[in-house]
């Protein structure tokens, strides 16, 4: 594992704050948490100098008070970085990553129609995955969220 | 001249899944194209989050029709990563088996697929008839066509017996020997390369900087490929190429699909080959201990990735799943766009769409007989119509 020890002793050395917060589970498979404030400049780092240019896929964490969100990045040689950003709650803000991987764009959609985040800079654009008339404030994956019977959508309007 | 809208969806005679396409006309090119996506939602991430873990296996072999296998096993890589099992070799073996001929069973589907959408419908018959080839051995080695619930928590729930290696190894000599007439047709007929060259193009720099994946990414000359970059289940173990091409459009994906057949038919004559001996499952616990794990894995269609977050419990605290279809639907727009109306179909299929149900006769083996019979459509039909008469209901009147 001297590759993924190499990218965390680079990145420990780049932001002293990843001191302890980076973990290797396995070969090919890395962890880290960063703050929001943090992200953009490790990402950008992460993809000029260590060469994490695929974004697999982001994953959004209800995590009671907080909300948190993974990047799943990888390599061409097939090591993951997992990095989990977490936001309050009350303002779950977090900024789009879609200027650089432009394919984040549905994922990014997804955290804000399933889990409320609210992402700046998004372009506007059809929503995803719930309906045009799902209602508002009711975020599916959040752990307090139950299905409501009397939240009705896809109504025929009469004529 | 004046430009239209035109909104080709949700019913999409391309796709099996519902996708609504706002397409800008301008005469009959495509200025601009916007996907809808979402139809399909079904709260699967949530309904996982109250189910255990093996309950959620079986949702998740549900996700999709065709790489059912790959959904599963993408999903209880990662369950196993968070437990710590050690799956025995002869289960990873098993799993990658089937792994491929799913791959194979997909990719022959595409191509047919392909066929149709651009009017060479010989093709597209003798391709599906040839898949049956690798339909039956699915049916045989798992009971099951589709969704084959090989996987269980610790390895897998069926042995393939030596038995049945003699067939699966015929049945790669035949399905080869009729890989090499297609490859013959997808590089020497004219009629399908000029339909298919120059469509849909899509740049090796649009593939690098939005992270397509899977065959619509490695026909842009981009070799991505989790079995060979993140080796899983017995890929670590088997020689193969990763398929390139560098058309960068519909004939290249095409291209890349069938030479990737080739690939799986040697892929499957390695594993049964170098088949271990041994135990096929290890016990796992019900309560997984608190963990998280990303699993990644090569569909037919691209990477597919399953994340899994334990806390201890018998249910897992979150589960996320990214098919490959979602990853490469981003790249529609750029497909489209200075594209004629009459290529919609033809490129929304090459990132691999899904369609199955075949129509066909259904082989009834009376056993207190020993006899086999063929039953039509019809006699089928007439059959259920009596069989429910007897329960008590009537169908008279009900269009079936």
């Amino acid at each position: 594992m001297a590759k993924e020890e190499e990218i965390r002793e680079s990145l420990t050395k780049q932001f002293g704050a990843l001191e302890g917060k980076i973990r290797i589970q396995r070969a090919r498979r890395m962890w880290a948490e960063v703050e929001p404030s943090d992200f953009e400049t490790v990402l950008d780092y992460l993809r000029k100098s260590q060469g994490f240019v695929i974004l697999c896929t982001m994953t959004g964490l209800d995590k009671g008070e907080n909300l948190g969100i993974i990047y799943h990045l990888a390599r061409e040689d097939g090591i993951m970085l997992n990095v989990e950003v977490t936001v309050p709650k009350t303002n779950p803000v977090i900024k789009t990553v879609t200027a650089v991987f432009p394919g984040a764009d549905h994922y990014e959609r997804e955290l804000v129609d399933l889990l409320g985040f609210k992402i700046e800079g998004l372009a506007p654009g059809f929503r995803y995955p719930l309906t045009d008339d799902w209602p508002e404030g009711q975020y599916p994956l959040r752990k307090d969220w139950k299905l409501d019977p009397s939240l009705k959508t896809g109504k025929i309007e009469e004529s | 001249m004046g430009k239209v809208f035109i909104p080709i969806g949700p019913q999409h005679p391309a796709l099996k899944e519902p996708a609504s396409f706002r397409i800008l006309l301008e005469g009959e090119k495509v200025i601009e194209a916007n996907v809808r996506l979402g139809y399909n939602h079904r709260g699967v991430e949530k309904a996982c989050e109250e189910r255990s873990y093996l309950q959620d296996m079986y949702l998740l072999e549900r996700v999709c029709g065709i790489c059912s296998h790959s959904h599963s096993t993408c999903f209880i890589q990662a369950v196993e990563e968070v437990a710590g099992l050690e799956i025995p070799p002869r289960a990873n073996y098993i799993r990658t088996v089937v792994a491929e001929l799913e791959r194979i069973h997909s990719h022959l589907l595409w191509l047919g697929v392909a066929g149709h959408e651009v009017g060479f419908d010989s093709l597209f018959m003798y391709v599906w008839r040839d898949r049956e080839i690798v339909m039956d051995l699915l049916a045989k080695i798992s009971g099951n066509r589709v969704n084959y619930g090989m996987n269980t928590i610790g390895g897998v729930r069926r042995d393939i017996s030596p038995g049945l290696y003699p067939e699966i190894l015929k049945a790669m000599d035949v399905l080869e020997e009729r890989t090499k007439y297609y490859i013959q047709i997808a590089t020497g007929e004219m009629s399908f390369i000029k339909r298919l060259s120059n469509v849909g193009r899509l740049s090796k720099e649009d593939v690098e900087t939005m992270c397509i994946v899977g065959p619509t990414g490695r026909a842009s000359g981009v070799p991505r490929d989790v079995r060979r970059d993140d080796p899983y289940a017995a890929y670590g173990d088997l020689s193969f190429k990763v398929i390139t091409d560098d058309h960068c459009d519909v004939y290249g994906r095409a291209v890349v699909r069938v030479l990737e057949l080739m690939e799986a038919y040697s892929m499957v004559r390695q594993l049964i080959k170098n088949m271990p001996e041994g135990p096929i499952v290890v016990k796992a616990p019900r309560k997984i201990p608190a963990g998280e794990a990303v699993s990644r894995y090569e569909a037919p269609r691209g990477e597919d990735v399953h994340y899994v977050r334990s806390n201890g419990t018998e249910k897992p605290e979150r589960v996320k799943v990214r098919a490959p279809t979602l990853a490469n639907l981003q790249a529609m727009k750029k497909m489209l766009e200075n594209y004629y109306l009459a290529d919609i179909p033809i490129v929304i299929a090459a990132i691999d769409p899904c369609f199955s149900c075949t129509d066909r006769t259904i082989e009834v083996n009376r056993l207190e007989k020993g006899t086999t019979e063929l039953m039509s459509w019809d006699a089928l039909r007439a059959y259920s119509i009596d069989w429910y008469a007897r329960q008590g209901i009537q169908l008279k009147g009900i269009r079936l």
